[in-house]
């Protein structure tokens, strides 16, 4: 197990190296400057002499290789660089919005997960009778509404009815729980339910196949209780793509919920993603992501672990 | 009759309403929770230029003068208690008022004033001071004694007075300064109404009352929070009453969806707004090179029709040339109709319009107009002009980018035409007309023309210090650069802002830049 633990983690840094080439060499190519945006956009009569010295300063006037190494130096140590946009250190800017958007994704999937579950069990069983089909048009209303307008959806049932919207700041949970779930609770749902339906369909299929596997004839034969059949040999046997769903869906939500974000005026990494995007903030967007690159290798290499626990044959294998 | 007497007595109690609201005595407390629809990147006030930044930031600094919100374009002193100009129109003495404090207790000097100035001036090494350009004729500071500060400039400047009341001006500790030219840029120390508490980076901004502000009695509010938020998040906000209001200004959409869904608890206010969308043509390229081709595409625009037809979804709404309509160097609309494109008599432009595209040998013109991908008011007005040409046989494509694409092509010149605008926070000539100047001697001149004409006209009006010679002056820059029609003025911006009632003591401006420090808004809870 250690020996298959070493392996996946050392194949994660070729990855981030090439994901790291990759996003410096696009930026590069892509037309715009931060220094114009910034100083002229405006409208301000700005000379050409200012322009040259901010692009002195933000080291823009380098050759690309050494601009390059100058960021792997950095990274190597640690040291994000500095946001070219506001000057402040680039790991401030992302540790201030990964909180949000951590425990969003945590409040997502903990709510998918929780619908998912049963409901796609529950469709596995009854297939093809009329709580497989409630599940299925619960799953397919989810996988066909898209969450950003769910969550407008939302908002403007809260809005309409109750003259109350979800508070416009974060408030961390450890601050003030019931604040906190009261901003966050409803950018959950809304995505949660999109969430859920895919976990939901994935969890019915895997446990519509595993039940017609022979081992679950075999423990049915030895007179085991359906219960124990199901919950035991059925659905650890199915866990593993399901785990697999769930694993990824938590990865795209730190750094994907870009719409969701805007509607719910949620200061996390998705609304900080289009911000850097529009202004082209080389050293942020360079940071944000390698960060989420990073978080989806770990949350893969988690799913393999995971898929070790669950499955003998990986372990050992 | 009686129902005459009912409608009198309406117009007279709204007429009355905004007076005996003014008239009412502020109370004190509250927090005042505000939109603003974008961030300040740092904090440095000689370095910045969005509405971003001075909606947050003015209220913790203070200026040498200040436009008056109530009277603007009216100038009252802020730091200044009085000043004089010599009659050779070269000297400003400033006398500061006394014990003025710095929010970490030190006592402001006219050489706080000086080094503030001589950044924005002769910015040391490092510093970026964007309006350098703008103060080019002052030659020195003086500072005869701790209360008093002297502007000698080289030439006469018709426009320095009120360049003074600049909201972009404020004044830095010189201390502070002196240990770092850059402090300003991280941190926050003014002698304004509210001192700094926190920014937290993508949600929030928060400012506390400062008990030694100079204004005895003010500011009236216990603090401020600025909550970063825009777009439909900011309407729902504001309709929920989580902020009392957003400065900027809200479409027509907007304000009729406010008002529907809250009906009197908010007020409504509008005003004509320092800002036009300008169609830039790029005079390198062909066939822009031809002034005909640019005239025959200003005379196609009904700019009254369509001012009247924009109006109601769009934030823009006056027919003016290169100066706000309204303000007192601007065109009448006598005068105006007579230009290249502000005849009311569309049908006959269009047809000059079209007899110049023939004599061009560009009949069936052709090209690409870029515009920003920002719905209000680019995109309706991107369209209406596309339509305006199409009825004279242009054929145009829209090409909406993000503002970073659009300002790259801008700048380097890779476009045709594009809708631009001209926006600040006054209606001097001096800072509206530069946009026209030549580029040699503009940067926000992206037409690529230089044309001497312009120059030296933008430059005497500059000297006039004489009202009606610089009107005549302006006036003729004004014709020469609608004739020759590098950059054409479509429609003046409008300013619409619709707030909570409860908030009290805050004048509508006709530009967002101004009158936000702040120090009489109450909160009557």
């Amino acid at each position: 197990m250690l020996r298959y633990t070493v392996q996946r983690l050392l194949m994660m840094i070729p990855t981030l190296f090439g994901v790291a080439v990759l996003v410096f060499v696009m930026l590069r190519v892509m037309p715009g400057d931060i220094v114009e945006l910034r100083l002229r956009a405006e409208g301000a009569q700005v000379t050409p002499e200012i322009l040259a010295m901010e692009r002195a300063r933000l080291g823009l006037d380098k050759p690309m290789l050494a601009q390059f190494f100058d960021w792997m130096g950095g990274l190597l140590t640690g040291d994000f660089g500095i946001s070219m946009w506001t000057g402040r250190p680039v790991a401030h800017e992302i540790a201030i919005r990964l909180e949000l958007s951590l425990e969003l994704a945590i409040l997502a999937t903990i709510l998918a997960t929780l619908i998912a579950l049963p409901l796609g069990t529950l469709a596995a069983l009854f297939k093809d009778r009329w709580p497989d089909r409630v599940i299925s048009v619960f799953a397919i209303a989810g996988l066909a509404v898209p969450s950003f307008w769910f969550g407008m959806i939302i908002i403007l049932v809260l809005l309409w009815n109750l003259n109350w919207i979800p508070p416009l700041t974060f408030t961390p949970l450890l601050e003030d729980p019931v604040k906190n779930l009261s901003q966050l609770i409803w950018p959950a749902l809304a995505v949660g339910y999109r969430y859920s339906a895919v976990a939901t369909r994935m969890t019915r299929s895997t446990i519509l196949e595993v039940l017609q596997e022979d081992y679950i004839r075999t423990a049915r034969a030895k007179g085991v209780f359906e219960r124990l059949v199901v919950a035991r040999h059925a659905m650890r046997n199915a866990m593993l793509p399901v785990v697999t769903v769930i694993g990824l869906e938590f990865a795209f939500l730190i750094g994907g919920l870009v719409v969701t974000e805007q509607v719910f005026n949620l200061n996390g990494i998705g609304k900080l993603f289009v911000n850097v995007l529009a202004r082209g903030d080389y050293t942020m967007i360079q940071a944000l992501v390698m960060l989420v690159a990073a978080f989806f290798i770990f949350v893969n290499f988690v799913v393999d672990l995971l898929y070790a626990v669950l499955d003998p044959r990986i372990r050992y294998g | 009759m009686k129902l005459h007497l009912v409608v009198m007595a309406a117009v007279a109690t709204a007429l009355l309403a905004p007076i005996s609201a003014g008239a009412q005595t502020p109370k004190k407390g509250g927090e005042l929770k505000f939109a603003v629809s974008a961030e300040p990147p740092d904090y440095d006030c000689h370095k910045n230029t969005s509405f971003a930044f001075i909606h947050p930031v003015r209220p913790h600094y203070s200026t040498l003068l200040k436009f008056d919100e109530a009277k603007y374009p009216a100038i009252v002193g802020d730091l200044a208690q009085s000043w004089q100009v010599s009659p050779d129109n070269l000297t400003f003495t400033f006398k500061l008022k006394p014990n003025v404090k710095f929010h970490d207790g030190s006592t402001l000097t006219s050489a706080d004033v000086k080094a503030s100035y001589e950044r924005i001036v002769n910015p040391p090494q490092g510093v970026i001071s964007i309006r350098k350009a703008s103060y080019a004729d002052v030659g020195t500071i003086e500072t005869p004694d701790p209360l008093t500060v002297v502007f000698k400039l080289k030439k006469p400047n018709a426009g320095m007075l009120a360049q003074f009341a600049s909201p972009w001006d404020c004044i830095y500790s010189a201390a502070k300064l002196k240990q770092d030219p850059k402090f300003p840029e991280k941190n926050i120390l003014g002698t304004g109404p509210f001192k700094f508490v926190s920014h937290t980076a993508g949600s929030h901004w928060i400012g506390k009352r400062f008990a030694d502000y100079f204004e005895p009695g003010k500011p009236y509010l216990d603090s401020f929070r600025a909550v970063f938020v825009g777009g439909a998040a900011m309407v729902n906000a504001l309709q929920a009453g989580e902020v009392l209001v957003e400065f900027r200004g809200q479409s027509p959409a907007n304000r009729d969806k406010l008002v529907a869904a809250v009906g009197d608890k908010v007020s409504v206010v509008e005003t004509p707004w320092i800002c036009n969308l300008v169609v830039g043509f790029n005079t390198e390229k062909k066939p822009f090179d031809d002034p005909r081709v640019r005239r025959a595409l200003s005379l196609a625009i009904d700019r009254w029709q369509g001012s009247q037809a924009l109006s109601k979804i769009a934030l823009v709404r006056d027919v003016g040339g290169v100066l706000r309509p309204g303000y007192s160097l601007a065109a009448k609309e006598s005068e105006l109709v007579n230009y290249p494109g502000f005849s009311k008599d569309i049908k006959k432009s269009r047809e000059e319009a079209k007899k110049l595209l023939q004599e061009a040998g560009v009949a069936n013109l052709k090209f690409k107009f870029i515009n920003r991908n920002v719905g209000m008011p680019y995109t309706p007005v991107g369209v209406f002009l596309i339509d305006q040409w199409r009825q004279i046989g242009v054929t145009v494509e829209h090409e909406q980018l993000e503002t970073k694409l659009y300002q790259a092509a801008l700048s380097s010149g890779n476009y045709e035409a594009g809708l631009d605008f001209n926006c600040d926070y006054m209606d001097d000539p001096n800072i509206l007309l530069i946009k026209y100047v030549s580029a040699d001697k503009s940067s926000v001149n992206y037409g690529r023309y230089n044309d001497r004409k312009l120059d030296d006209l933008y430059e005497r009006q500059m000297r006039a210090t004489d009202p009606t010679e610089r009107t005549r002056l302006v006036r003729e820059f004004e014709k020469h650069a609608l004739e020759q029609a590098y950059t054409i003025p479509t429609i003046w911006w409008h300013r619409i802002i619709v707030y909570w009632k409860q908030m009290k003591g805050w004048h509508l401006t006709p530009s967002h830049y101004v009158g936000q420090d702040l120090a009489e808004v109450w909160l009557d809870r």
